[in-house]
């Protein structure tokens, strides 16, 4: 059975075949709109999500399907100690696919290994979270056209930032990309995911710690909220969450025809003022998530065998 | 210094020096019911010093910890004072629990009896990373 727990499952003609399903929705969602009839997603979020839950659940009402739901593990059998593994055997006999959120990192693909029917990660702690990739990808896609010849600023949280390092994977699979990676020191990439995906693929990339001197370069600006779940030490976080914000001064020196990026939700890492710049995108990855999430749903009922 | 042949057991050989004490504890040598004796900074002709297990008895081992503690050991198994058998380690690709993941925020510490699993990831520098999270294990 196939479940899709991190993007390195997906190859690149897969994720290029997504992203052509997805565009196709967006062009003739009728052609859509009942392709699930009868079919049920079952979204299991034992974590708090807004977006990712809903972006599941409207997907999968825009295909004509059903949803049924858990939310917050205070409202699950989760919380009378019963494990992932049972949880999910016991829901693969209510649904046609499960969407699952779970603080427990490797919890997917737990989940993956004792389901009856496809499992999409939609995030496992800091581990990670598929679909906000292809999200992103997507919005690359359409916002420039495909994914050559670009530089890529991220800006922020970029060690614990699992969003970053999954766009990078990805990203990485593609030819004559360049990274300019912006962070503080203590939140620089790990050198692993560096040797992994940027050495590994002989990709240009600078680290610097001032995005105001790269932002001219970039055509992408990828920015990370530093996120308070992902520290240990209060004090750390403290003193680390405010280091990037970009304003409309910051973005003057910025092309004409800049993405800027965000996985959402923002705490005060771009300014309220930006979102009405024309370059601002994080609103439209929103959107473009709910059409990648129709389209992986799509792939995995077909691939089961349930459409 | 000298210790006894063995008619019946194992001896691992080549473990490199220093490597003896980690294999004995990660073997759980330490609640073996037979003699165990450890010979440490012996001179070899091969590696300059070295480490070597003898085991005197029959024990089950696990030869995958042999392997990740150190591949270019060897093992010797002997029978009635004769050797039977001589085995070359190898780096194993999965490790089943041997090591523990140190990522507080791993399921591997919470889900009912999931073992802890990892899988090799790197074999020139022996890296080896939860199946489960990911995290890498620390160094030996």
């Amino acid at each position: 059975m196939r479940s899709i727990i991190d993007i390195p499952d997906l190859s690149l003609p897969e994720l290029d075949a997504l992203m052509d399903t997805a565009e196709d929705i967006i062009r003739r969602p009728g052609d859509y709109a009942e392709v699930c009839r009868h079919k049920k997603l079952a979204t299991l979020f034992f974590e708090p999500s807004t977006r990712t839950r809903l972006s599941f659940e409207a997907a999968m009402y825009e295909l004509g399907g059903n949803v049924i739901s858990v939310a917050g593990a205070d409202a699950s059998s989760v919380a009378k100690g019963e494990s992932v593994a049972d949880t999910v055997k016991t829901v693969s006999c209510y649904a046609d696919i499960i969407a699952m959120r779970h603080p427990k990192e490797g919890a997917a693909r737990v989940a993956a290994m004792n389901a009856t029917v496809p499992v999409i990660n939609a995030g496992d702690g800091g581990h990670a979270h598929p679909t906000q990739t292809l999200a992103d990808l997507l919005t690359i896609r359409r916002e420039k056209g495909g994914f050559s010849g670009l530089t890529v600023g991220m800006c922020g949280d970029l060690k614990f930032g699992r969003t970053v390092h999954s766009l990078l994977s990805a990203l990485c699979r593609y030819e004559n990309m360049r990274f300019v990676l912006i962070s503080p020191e203590e939140l620089k990439v790990p050198s692993y995911v560096k040797s992994e995906c940027l050495k590994r693929n002989s990709l240009p990339y600078t680290q610097v710690t001032d995005l105001e001197s790269v932002i001219g370069d970039l055509d992408i600006l990828y920015m990370t909220r530093v996120q308070r779940e992902r520290f240990f030490n209060e004090e750390d976080y403290v003193r680390l969450k405010d280091s990037y914000i970009l304003t409309p001064d910051k973005l003057r020196k910025a092309k004409a025809d800049l993405c800027i990026m965000h996985p959402l939700p923002r705490v005060n890492e771009i300014s309220v003022a930006v979102d009405t710049d024309p370059r601002a995108c994080y609103f439209k990855q929103v959107l473009n998530g709910k059409f990648m999430r129709e389209a992986l749903i799509l792939k995995l009922l077909k691939e089961a065998g349930t459409l | 210094m000298t210790v006894d042949s063995i008619q019946n057991g194992t001896v691992i050989d080549h473990i490199a020096a220093g490597g003896g004490m980690k294999l004995y504890h990660l073997l759980g040598l330490e609640k073996a019911d037979v003699p165990v004796a450890i010979m440490m900074n012996v001179n070899s002709h091969r590696l300059g010093r070295k480490d070597i297990i003898k085991i005197d008895g029959e024990l089950a081992l696990d030869f995958d910890v042999i392997g990740y503690v150190d591949p270019d050991a060897t093992v010797n198994v002997i029978r009635n004072g004769t050797l039977l058998e001589k085995k070359q380690m190898v780096l194993p690709e999965r490790l089943k629990n041997v090591l523990r993941c140190k990522n507080p925020r791993c399921i591997s510490g919470s889900e009912q009896e999931l073992p802890q699993l990892f899988v090799l990831t790197d074999q020139s520098t022996k890296e080896y990373r939860c199946y489960w999270c990911e995290t890498r294990a620390a160094k030996l």
